[in-house]
């Protein structure tokens, strides 16, 4: 087993056992926790393939902004552990179903793919960050600057519904 | 080195995992942790083709998903705040009326 695939299997496994942490914890703020251990990992994943642009974004706003807001609004609820009803039980064994349906519809899929998808390697190279940058400014200037507008819309959408009301 | 298919059956296995969590979580704001796991599986799916095509338009989608997150996370925690405050709860079970 050569090094990258050692890497990547164990972070892998750091991703799922995150993943499965968020399902079995009954504090909110358990799981958000195992949530920053998945996105964590998941920037390591992206360092392996040689995304290191998108390894930094990850970090900082998935790992850092919005998971600090998530954090934030758990204490600001002074959320408590969650409870369970005969109902919401109910729901687990369709769910598992559901979610097993899914991957192996998805495994299925990848096993009818081309060759050439199935073992197509990593090589590691991957186009630098000025390709990155070149690209949103020439071809997706339009959708780029679409975004500042969708940020600019949430900001003002989170100030008007989180103020407590004039009565 | 690692071939795509690993990648693509990693991203299945977190989305999987990210539908379970959003079906069987009672709480608001752990169901919308779950909805940023999935989003976060469909980016490693989205850089892992961008690398085998060897072209960067993957990374450039997963830019615009990450800002859409950040957006979403925003907009959905004030509609939790606004709950929280209207109902004393963050069970779902008992957000089952549109009227306040």
């Amino acid at each position: 087993m050569t090094l990258p695939l050692a890497v990547f299997f164990v972070l892998a496994a750091v991703a799922i056992a995150g993943a499965v942490n968020l399902i079995v914890q009954k504090h909110p703020i358990h799981s958000a926790l195992s949530l920053i251990v998945v996105m964590v990992s998941l920037a390591g994943l992206y360092l392996l393939l040689g995304a290191e642009f998108v390894a930094a974004v990850q970090i900082i706003v998935y790992g850092g902004a919005i998971m600090v807001l998530f954090v934030f609004v758990i204490m600001l609820l002074n959320a408590g552990a969650e409870e369970h009803t005969n109902i919401s039980k109910l729901a687990g064994g369709p769910g598992l179903l559901l979610a097993v349906a899914l991957g192996a519809f998805i495994a299925a899929t990848l096993a009818r793919s081309p060759e050439s998808v199935q073992t197509a390697v990593q090589s590691g190279t991957l186009a630098p960050t000025r390709a990155i940058s070149s690209m949103i400014f020439k071809e997706f200037v339009y959708p780029f600057e679409l975004t500042s507008f969708l940020v600019l819309v949430a900001i003002l959408g989170a100030t008007v519904l989180a103020q407590r009301e004039k009565s | 080195m690692v071939p795509t298919s690993y990648y693509i059956v990693l991203s299945a296995i977190l989305f999987g995992l990210g539908v379970f969590a959003f079906i069987f979580k009672r709480n608001l704001i752990t169901m919308f942790m779950s909805i940023e796991l999935m989003l976060n599986a469909v980016n490693l799916a989205f850089v892992a083709f961008s690398q085998a095509l060897g072209k960067p338009d993957g990374q450039v989608f997963v830019l615009f998903v990450i800002v859409v997150a950040a957006a979403e996370a925003a907009v959905g925690l004030g509609i939790i705040i606004l709950i929280a405050r209207n109902r004393q709860s963050l069970n779902v079970e008992r957000v089952d009326l549109l009227k306040l």
